[in-house]
């Protein structure tokens, strides 16, 4: 098991690396002097050569590519990810200051979807009949309505129409705790309903699979009461393509909470993200693609763990 | 080993310990029930070892689940059953529970799928004990242990923290046998218990069932299509068929004298091993240029980054000569299919020289194979997982012939396949029908079609018949025999079975782990054997002869 932990951190390092490289790259090998688009910003003149020679090797650009990748590298590493070119304030502080929010709200979206979704899939599949039908119909529903509109709706009926909670917007934890956590409930819930849907379904019929394997008629050959053997011979074995959708939906979630950011004015990395695309910040823009594709490749880790530790097959 | 030899009991005035009174098990649900099976009756004596026979579908399965409620939801059981004189049909979902695992506890098929995959043999055990006695799990443990020698596990404080996936075929079985002795069960149901497994696996599996009904005086209600495996192990036989009792015997007579005509032709249809060689068997011309031919081949099967490839066999020469059947009998793992495939050309040579009707293959360039395709086919073990299910069975036995360019117009095709299909004795216009409207033995008849459609050199038959029933299987291998005669392939027949091979291959190779232990004509090696591996894969297969297989059984553990 150890051994197998080990190598699935290694291989996910390998895979940092290369995500790094190929940005590394690809903000190299695009057309356009990253110099001369800094100095245009603003005001349509072109520079003087002299300021683009200045600001290049400001910014090491003169430098051999090798050279420059191996600052980039070593910068990344230490979390040193550059400055803005808008605000002059440091990439990794800017990520900071973003990313718990953007993890705090993904994190509770995640949290109700998991408590709702698996419980829902599991007696969808023991119950069927009209419970499995309607489960059926409210996934599909679950699924397919978009973000942004299921949270306009929830802002409609819970903030306009109720006043129960606010429409949006962001408190400090340390300022207000008690705002802080309600702002959350409306976005963590318009998040929350498509990723649930998703994980009943998969839970439902990784249930209905379990319930015809052998072991299952095995267990009450032995005596075992229909709970026991639908909890540990059934439900247990039915959460490891569980965890996989979850894995796949956290990380999906990470770079998705665009459009509920949008639509509770809640200030995220999301957000972040597309106001430096629109203004070009590319310092930000990679910062933050280097943050996500390093959490995304975490989260994989994770789940490759937790399939060891819920397979024995997998471990070796 | 006294105690292994049992006296056969006669039931009579003992009170049976489980009695089946027109039992009937029906599928369905609301207002429409269909019945499967139809008034079984039949009574388990204390300590006796009664048999149920039949082939697939003949509902003895759904009858041994019916005994304790173990049947799908949609299925409801009708009729008495009584366990010692309590009438299980109307009783409770509690009482049930009581009973199973404690009074009467299973064994399945496959330990592999029988067994929780997440579980360690010990937790299933200490499962096990711990749903009928109060014991903390400290002593579930100990107890476990236990039960864990007492089916000979080997290494048991290593074993019992081991994962199902973890064990041999034969170790899950005794782990799921330990579990079932748990509680000393007076009844163990064991359904097909030895099917999964190799016949020197499945001798030592039916000792140890003996040895335990010995050691408990439980009764065993053990269901099974291998008649070699009742004469074995059985005192009286239940032979059913489509649902229903067709005769019921102490195991001699029935061998002896089968009273119903459907048990007659069971008992032909078994092949037995020593019935003599195949009675027009082509005498192979050794001089000729030989259809296949391997000198000193080893095989590789090929690794990954992650982990390295294996030899699946070493310093193999093997020769099969023009019109020659050779069989290739070996158990898992020794690697007969791995030959099959590479005589298919899906595995490389690694050393050695493999020719093909005379042409050094053993480079395995496009040229090579594109050779060994077309003189070379195939009929797989499974025919109903080797034939696509989306395409009609015409379409399927023609589409070797576009591959290899010989038709390509449609018209034509299906006039092909008609006269394949009228070769393996199968109406011409049933071109246009689809795998899932035949049944298990026609699907292999349009299996053995494909192979023979380019007219191969060689035929490579990986257990074709392994997946059907003795009396299928029998008129599946007189088809195919009767095909070679008429058209002269060799072949290279692969299978566990000993007799299947005797009655139709004039040449025997013995394989075990991937190297040739003898070879030689089948007669010479299965009458006068020169290894001890070769014996022991004689010895261990069970004949369907109850007084000559018990004699076999006292020569084995003699030995």
């Amino acid at each position: 098991m150890f051994s197998y932990v080990l190598r699935r951190i290694g291989v996910g390092l390998g895979l940092v690396l290369l995500v790094l490289t190929l940005i590394f790259l690809a903000l190299h090998l695009v057309p356009g002097d990253p110099a001369m688009l800094l100095l245009s910003q603003g005001d349509g003149a072109s520079a003087t050569p002299e300021a683009v020679a200045r600001v290049r090797t400001q910014l090491g650009l003169d430098q051999p590519l090798l050279t420059q990748y191996w600052h980039f590298l070593s910068g990344a590493l230490t979390g040193d990810l550059g400055e803005s070119f808008r605000n002059r304030q440091p990439v990794s502080e800017a990520i900071g200051e973003r990313l718990p929010r953007t993890l705090e709200l993904v994190g509770l979206a995640t949290l109700v979807a998991v408590v709702v979704g698996v419980p829902w899939g599991a007696l969808a599949a023991r119950a069927g009949g009209w419970f499995d039908s309607v489960t059926s119909v409210l996934t599909s529903i679950g699924i397919a309505l978009p973000v942004f509109v299921f949270g306009s709706i929830l802002i409609l009926v819970f903030s306009l129409k109720l006043g129960a909670l606010p429409a949006g917007g962001f408190a400090e934890w340390g300022e207000d705790p008690n705002r802080h956590a309600q702002i959350l409930v409306l976005p963590a819930i318009a998040l929350a309903v498509g990723f649930a849907s998703t994980i009943a379904r998969m839970t439902r019929s990784a249930v209905l699979e379990m319930l015809h394997q052998d072991w299952v008629r095995t267990a009450r050959s032995m005596g075992l009461s229909r709970r026991a053997v639908f909890r540990r011979y059934v439900l247990r074995n039915s959460l490891n393509p569980v965890v996989t959708t979850v894995g796949i939906g956290v990380g999906t979630l990470l770079g998705s909470t665009v459009l509920v950011e949008r639509v509770f004015n809640y200030p995220g990395l999301s957000s972040l993200l597309v106001e430096a695309v629109t203004a070009r910040d590319y310092p930000v823009v990679q910062g933050i693609v280097i943050t996500i594709a390093v959490l995304f490749v975490s989260i994989n880790i994770i789940v490759d763990v937790l399939y060891g530790v819920l397979d024995p097959r997998v471990r070796r | 080993m006294s105690d292994l030899t049992k006296k056969p009991t006669t039931p009579g005035p003992v009170t049976p310990l489980l009695e089946m009174t027109d039992v009937s098990v029906e599928f369905g649900g609301g207002k429409s029930w269909k019945p499967v099976t139809h008034q079984i009756s039949f009574s388990v004596a204390p300590g006796e070892t009664l048999a149920l026979v039949g082939e697939s579908g003949s509902g003895k399965s759904v009858t041994a689940m019916a005994i304790l409620n173990l049947l799908p939801p949609n299925a409801r059981r009708t009729g008495s059953i009584r366990l010692d004189g309590e009438e299980l049909v109307d009783a409770g979902e509690k009482r049930l529970r009581q009973i199973r695992g404690c009074d009467v506890a299973v064994i399945f098929q496959e330990p592999m799928t029988a067994l929780n995959p997440v579980y360690t043999i010990g937790a299933h055990l200490v499962e096990a004990i711990r749903s009928h006695r109060d014991v903390s799990k400290d002593e579930a443990r100990a107890t476990a242990l236990d039960l864990l020698r007492g089916v000979h596990m080997p290494e048991p404080e290593v074993k019992i923290d081991h994962y199902p996936h973890q064990l041999s075929g034969g170790q899950r079985q005794r782990a799921m046998i330990a579990m079932a002795m748990s509680s000393e069960p007076r009844l163990l149901i064991a359904d097909e218990p030895t099917t999964a497994l190799d016949v020197t696996v499945q001798a030592e599996i039916l000792d140890l069932v003996r040895e335990l009904q010995g050691r408990t005086g439980m009764s065993v209600l053990v269901i099974t299509h291998d008649m070699g495996v009742v004469a074995d192990v059985a005192d009286r036989v239940v032979v059913m068929r489509e649902g229903r009792v067709v005769e019921t015997a102490p195991s001699a007579e029935l061998f002896a004298r089968p009273t119903h005509e459907y048990t007659r032709a069971l008992l032909d249809a078994v092949p037995r091993l020593g019935s003599g060689a195949p009675a027009t068997a082509v005498v192979p011309d050794r001089a000729a240029t030989a259809a296949l031919d391997l000198q000193g081949v080893a095989i590789d099967y090929p690794g990954s980054w992650r982990k390295p490839g294996f030899r699946a066999g070493e310093d193999l020469d093997l020769l099969v000569a023009p019109g020659e059947i050779v069989g290739l009998v070996g158990e898992s793992g020794s690697g007969k299919s791995t030959i099959g495939r590479l005589a298919m050309g899906l595995l490389p040579v690694a050393e050695g020289t493999m020719t093909v009707d005379g042409v050094d293959v053993s480079a395995g360039s496009r040229s090579d194979l594109a050779l060994i395709r077309s003189r070379v086919s195939m009929v797989f073990q499974d025919p109903a997982s080797s034939l696509d299910p989306r395409r009609t069975i015409g379409q399927s036995i023609t589409d070797p012939l576009r591959w290899t360019g010989e038709i390509g117009d449609r018209r034509e095709a299906r006039k092909q396949a008609g006269a394949l299909l009228e070769q393996v004795r199968l109406p011409a216009d049933w071109a246009d029908r689809f795998p899932h409207e035949l049944s298990g033995g026609q699907r292999q008849r349009v299996g053995i079609a494909r192979a023979m459609a380019t007219s191969p050199r060689l035929l490579v038959a990986d257990e074709p018949t392994s997946a059907l029933d003795v009396s299928v299987q029998a008129s599946v291998l007189d088809l195919f025999s009767e095909l070679q005669r008429e058209h002269g392939f060799s072949c290279l027949f692969i299978s566990h079975d000993l007799s299947v091979v005797e009655s139709l291959a004039t040449t025997i190779v013995v394989l075990q782990k991937g190297r040739v232990v003898e070879q030689g004509p089948t007669q010479r090696v299965l009458t006068a054997p020169t290894e001890d591996y070769t014996r022991r894969l004689i010895a261990a297969a069970p004949v369907p002869d109850p007084a000559l297989q018990a004699e076999r059984r006292r020569e084995r553990l003699a030995s």
